[in-house]
């Protein structure tokens, strides 16, 4: 585990850069992951086409982000570790993904959640990035962002029917929100790498996303009838989440399934 | 179900059915508005459930290795495998609906047990090479199978299976493709990948149906234009395919009696274990439990996710007719 991963003090630009491009690509796998595990699942046939396109969407970004943030890394200290190395090779530790996409699907209300609250997040943060001073980042950031739109307006549309439905869909969706909102607070909170990003016009600093980000997510859940829940964010460890490698207990479950075939074969190709 | 009103070769029926007869004879489509007769109908919405059913009740053995994918690029393709399999879902039972017959029925008399799905999928999916297995032989057999359904004389059902073999044919070429690089991989990832070939093989022949002397809804299909080629022939297609594409993977065929016949001009191959296709199609296999359960559990923990969508939609409608008052 490197400094730069955990976000140093002392990261320069391109330190940082790698750093970011990491956690990116880190919560589009992640999320790409929750939403794969619900194949053959969904509570309809068109859900299932939906929730694959969007893992499928997510997934696409996750391997342009770690395949940059590789090759960002081999600039700085000339080891190169592809888009397998860094999915399927990292310890939970390692990982820099923020808490709420790791959260489990525990029922339908609970994936729309999440999916919400992240999506809506992408896409502050893309609009910005499609703008970076960095081509590479623009770039990825500029395609991402018309796929993360559907993804908002699809969950959107779920929480409304879902909170205005019927009252057991009501509560679910409600106990949803609530379960999901304490991770959001980290979503939205800034750290050197962040900063260092932010100043040098490659990155966004998060708290600058969050005004947007609760318009979006304020309207939604006034056209679903649904409150803003009202419980305080997820207190880690001296201040540490995701983004410095301190996950959930799930998350380790996640990474066994995911990584164990990979690391069964070392060195062999797929 | 609802049957759209009565269509037997009663007398009163007559000219319509010499009508609908010389139509099948002169291969044109027959669409939904046209008049059929009931027997037709019935034939179709069986044959394109037993379809739907195995597209869906398919992405469960694949499904499987989803989220133990062995590279990112592996995953994003059987994702998209996957979600393809729904899609074919999805066009079967709409073109299936247009015979008057609802989505919801036909799930549910899959759930009952009253319709089947194809019977392959009872076979559990062990290894990651099973996925390319699926790939290259089940989808390399349903293929054979469904080529010859474009040109079916039902128009809706023709029309889907244009697109669904075009995809079909590229979920072939992955399996082949994931194979060909497990062949020439580690001593461990050729033995995955062969001993999978050793299960699937098998299976993949029986999926052409028993043995034409004992095929109970051949004969009435042929002559309607919806299957065009007897199991057999079929079966032969398949094994005349597969054969040149196993030599190039390098993998064998777990099959004594192949050889190639000169004078037939195809390659003569064993006799399928047709005990246990019939005890698999009873019921008796690995997974038909657990593939059916499987099924019913999502459609019950998302009964009341279509509850709450119903629900929201007559609300909307309600609101917007106040608004409009």
């Amino acid at each position: 585990m490197s400094g730069q991963e955990r976000g140093s003090a002392h990261a320069g630009p391109d330190t940082a850069l790698a750093a970011y491009v990491l956690r990116l690509g880190d919560d589009a796998l992640v999320a790409s992951h929750r939403l794969a595990e619900l194949a053959a699942r969904g509570p309809q046939l068109e859900e299932d086409v939906a929730l694959a396109n969007t893992a499928l969407d997510l997934l696409g970004q996750a391997r342009s982000l770690l395949t940059y943030a590789g090759s960002l890394e081999e600039r700085l200290t000339g080891v190169l570790r592809t888009e397998d190395d860094l999915a399927f090779l990292r310890g939970e530790d390692q990982f820099a993904n923020c808490l709420l996409v790791e959260l489990p699907n525990t029922d339908f209300a609970h994936t729309v959640a999440r999916q919400l609250l992240f999506s809506a997040y992408q896409f502050e943060l893309y609009s910005r990035l499609a703008g970076s001073a960095d081509a590479t980042l623009a770039g990825i950031a500029g395609k991402a962002v018309k796929e993360v739109a559907y993804h908002r307006d699809h969950a959107a549309g779920w929480t409304v029917r879902l909170g205005d439905g019927t009252e057991e869909s009501s509560e679910r969706m409600a106990a949803a929100l609530e379960a999901a909102w304490p991770s959001t607070a980290e979503l939205f909170a800034s750290d050197p790498v962040f900063a260092a990003v932010a100043a040098a016009g490659l990155g966004a600093d998060p708290p600058e996303l969050r005004p947007a980000w609760e318009a979006c997510v304020d309207g939604v859940l006034a056209e679903a009838g649904l409150a803003r829940p009202e419980v305080p964010p997820v207190t880690g460890p001296a201040g540490r989440g995701g983004r410095q490698g301190v996950h959930t207990e799930a998350f380790g479950y996640l990474l066994a399934e995911m990584q164990h075939l990979h690391r069964s074969h070392p060195g062999a190709l797929w | 179900m609802t049957d759209r009103g009565t269509a037997t070769a009663a007398p009163e029926n007559a000219p319509e059915q010499r009508r609908f007869e010389e139509r099948i004879a002169a291969d044109e489509r027959i669409e939904p508005r046209d008049w059929m007769p009931d027997d037709y109908r019935r034939t179709l919405i069986r044959q394109i459930a037993q379809h739907a059913h195995s597209e869906i009740i398919g992405m469960q053995p694949e499904g499987n290795w989803i989220t133990r994918a062995p590279s990112l690029r592996r995953k994003a393709v059987l994702i998209a495998k996957v979600q393809d399999e729904a899609g074919h879902g999805l066009y079967l039972y709409s073109a299936a609906e247009t015979l008057g017959v609802a989505r919801e029925e036909l799930l549910d008399l899959l759930h009952q047990g009253r319709q089947r799905y194809s019977s392959i999928f009872n076979y559990p999916t062990v290894s990651w090479a099973d996925v390319g297995a699926i790939g290259w032989l089940v989808d390399g057999a349903a293929i054979t199978n469904q080529v010859p359904l474009c040109r079916c004389s039902y128009g809706p059902y023709a029309r889907a299976m244009v697109r669904i073999c075009k995809e079909e044919s590229f979920h072939q070429r992955q399996g082949f493709d994931l194979l060909y690089t497990l062949a020439r991989g580690t001593e461990a990832q050729r033995r995955m990948a062969q001993d999978s070939v050793d299960r699937w093989y098998w299976p993949s022949l029986m999926m052409f149906g028993p043995p034409d002397s004992e095929s109970t809804h051949s004969e009435k299909s042929m002559a309607w234009n919806i299957k065009r080629f007897s199991n057999d022939e079929l079966r032969q297609r398949f094994v005349d395919m597969i054969v040149p594409q196993a030599e190039a993977l390098g993998l064998t065929l777990p099959d004594p009696d192949l050889a190639w016949n000169a004078e037939r001009g195809h390659y003569d191959f064993g006799t399928p274990d047709w005990d246990e296709f019939m005890q698999v199609l009873k019921g008796n296999g690995p997974c038909n439990k657990q593939r059916i359960e499987h099924r019913r559990d999502a459609h019950r923990e998302g009964a009341w996710v279509r509850e709450a969508a119903r629900a929201h939609a007559a609300k909307s409608r309600a609101r917007s007719r106040t608004a409009a008052a």
